[in-house]
């Protein structure tokens, strides 16, 4: 029994699922619409694009990177898509020249941060004002339309309830799959965990890192789609940023480390539930959005204390 | 500097050490030391020489290496060890002399190159990934893996691997699922070592293995480094500056003086106390040198 328990607190997504289970507890005790049908429904596509973005940024915080311009990839997208149907080109050309044009800016950032050897943190805001000054100006700053909501194409993506939790949740689980189980996951975590060394066993550490930031920009822009047909509308003036940081704060809060070499896709959906359901929860109960913030704000704080110290904890246990 | 040379160990011609009293483990070390004469030489050098800017490190080095064999490097500080063994891993190009590896003249051009010759090269900030476990490491850039393109991990074949190696190289670890970072000096010293020769690597270079250990840890690492080239036939070239260990692990000494082999010893021909009385001898004309220069 103490061997199970040590498992468990020696996983890094030990801390999260347990403040997930009490907040869902705490939540559906309080309220019942909170387990609806139709109140998990609104959840998960709260969710899926958190956990979308977070499971992206776990590649590059593996790395001990981070791109700032994930968020913003994720709005722009779609006015790729919006933009060119408006020159002519058909939906379906659109969104593939679309996510053509996300893996290229994923390629940007990577080669700057490679070739030039600007840090991420750099590069990557950089790429974010850039992109977020051009869908101000390609728009006029008028809210628009977002095509291909209609018919059997809308609702396999986005439309239909469950269409962007579970596209949300398949991308996770290929991410997931990617990191864990090939060669180019080993290798990720081998560069952000002694890059020297890694090198010095023929690792591609170079290439590695830019095929991060493509799989990143094209996940994000993917779900950034995904998410516009089922809203239905493109709001020029939204901040990427705060998209971006929610994933990364999921990433951080479910026991990714900023540093490097430690990372965990499944920490990081569990880390994206808690965000989605403390937002709905805090709507349910009648708490207002800024207490939202407030609260996410000491989440961070607690879970990060709990993560480190247990972080320090396993690994006294394991030299004794 | 070169008429101090006492005795070639290359000189298969020579009788055993007069040493009148030998402990039964001398005895097999004599033993040993005297079938390694008859070995083919796996690695030498003719006239290495290598300088940066205006400073002439390496002055015409020839050095030879037997199969299974394990040479010491010694020297002070700035002697040109480093150089050298940066030479043999391809690290550094040499400005003249050639380097043979099994007869055969080889060029390197890159690490790489050393490597596809198997010579591994064991560095002093050990090269392993802490995040990963020790499995990882010792697969690290030769995975294991199948569905083609698709790359997936045969993480259960390697794990087995990993096992069945560690435990023909009596290599004690937790688990091969254990994190490097939860190691401790000695066993992370003891898993570098295995991923160098995990892939029938035949020529290994060790920079300071025993660097920063604990009495029970050098042990560990020693244990390794004598059953590596006892019983898998693993050459090695050590640089180390604890003569204790040197005598412990080598089987023969070359010193490096001023750019130059100046003595080529058996380890049974020597002891501890003279070299040490050679080298602060050595230590000592030059300062003399230094003053006379001074002078002139």
């Amino acid at each position: 029994m103490r061997r199970l328990s040590d498992v468990f607190f020696a996983r890094p997504e030990a801390t999260i699922f347990i403040v997930c289970v009490a907040l869902i507890a705490y939540f559906a005790y309080r309220n019942s619409t909170f387990y609806s049908y139709y109140n998990i429904i609104v959840m998960a596509q709260y969710m899926a694009p958190i956990a979308v973005i977070g499971a992206g940024e776990v590649l590059l915080l593996d790395l001990a990177e981070i791109d700032l311009s994930s968020g913003q990839v994720f709005l722009t997208a779609p006015w790729f898509v919006v933009i060119m149907g408006q020159h002519g080109v058909p939906l379906g050309w659109g969104i593939g020249l679309s996510l053509l044009i996300c893996c290229l800016i994923g390629a940007f950032n990577g080669a700057i941060v490679v070739w030039l050897r600007v840090p991420s943190f750099v590069a990557t805001l950089g790429v974010n004002y850039v992109l977020a000054g051009w869908v101000l100006i390609a728009s006029s700053d008028i809210t628009t339309d977002m095509p291909g909501t209609t018919g059997k194409f809308g609702a396999w993506f986005g439309i239909s309830n469950w269409s962007e939790g579970l596209w949300g949740l398949g991308i996770v689980i290929l991410i997931w799959a990617l990191l864990k189980g090939t060669k180019f996951g080993v290798h990720t975590t081998a560069t952000g965990g002694n890059e020297l060394g890694a090198a010095e066993a023929g690792v591609r550490v170079r290439r590695i890192k830019i095929w991060c930031f493509v799989i990143l920009a094209l996940v994000a822009g993917f779900i950034g789609i995904i998410d516009s047909i089922r809203i239905g509308s493109l709001d020029p003036a939204a901040p990427g940023l705060n998209e971006m940081l929610a994933g990364v704060t999921a990433a951080v809060i479910g026991g990714t480390a900023l540093t490097g070499g430690k990372a965990t896709v499944v920490g990081t959906l569990i880390g994206a539930i808690v965000l989605g359901v403390l937002e709905d929860g805090f709507n349910l109960i009648g708490i207002s959005a800024n207490w939202f913030i407030l609260v996410e704000g000491a989440v961070i704080l607690a879970a990060m204390a709990v993560n480190v110290q247990l972080g320090r904890w396993t690994l006294k246990t394991a030299r004794r | 500097m070169n008429d101090a040379q006492p005795e070639v160990a290359a000189d298969p011609g020579d009788g055993p050490p007069g040493n009148a009293a030998v402990s039964e483990t001398d005895a097999g070390r004599v033993a040993r030391l005297d079938s390694l004469g008859d070995r083919d030489v796996i690695l030498h050098t003719e006239g290495i020489t290598k300088g940066f800017g205006a400073l002439l490190v390496l002055r015409g080095i020839d050095i030879h290496l037997r199969r299974g064999e394990v040479l010491g490097l010694v020297g002070d500080n700035g002697c040109g060890k480093s150089t050298l063994v940066k030479i043999l891993c391809g690290f550094h190009r040499q400005d003249e002399g050639e380097i043979f590896v099994e007869g055969e003249q080889v060029a390197f051009h890159s690490v790489k190159d050393a490597r596809q010759h198997g010579i591994e090269t064991v560095y002093q900030d050990l090269a392993l990934i802490p995040a990963l476990s020790v499995y990882q490491n010792l697969f690290l850039n030769r995975e294991i893996t199948r569905f083609g393109p698709l790359r997936w991990l045969s993480n259960k074949k390697m794990r087995q691997m990993a096992r069945q190696y560690l435990d023909d190289i009596k290599v004690q670890v937790s688990s091969v699922d254990a994190l490097v970072e939860s190691m401790s000096g000695g066993q992370r010293q003891a898993v570098a070592l295995a991923r160098a020769t995990v892939q029938e690597s035949k020529i290994l270079l060790l920079d300071e293995p025993l660097a920063a250990m604990g009495a029970k840890e050098s042990a560990l690492v020693i244990d390794l480094v004598k059953d590596l080239s006892h019983n898998r036939g693993v050459s090695m070239i050590i640089i180390d500056h604890n003569y204790q260990h040197l005598f412990e692990l080598c089987d023969r000494l070359n010193v490096l003086q001023e750019g130059r082999i100046s003595l080529d010893l058996r380890v049974e021909d020597t002891t501890m106390e003279e070299l040490t009385a050679l080298m602060v001898a050595e230590y000592r004309r030059r300062i003399m040198l230094g003053h006379q220069e001074l002078r002139v």
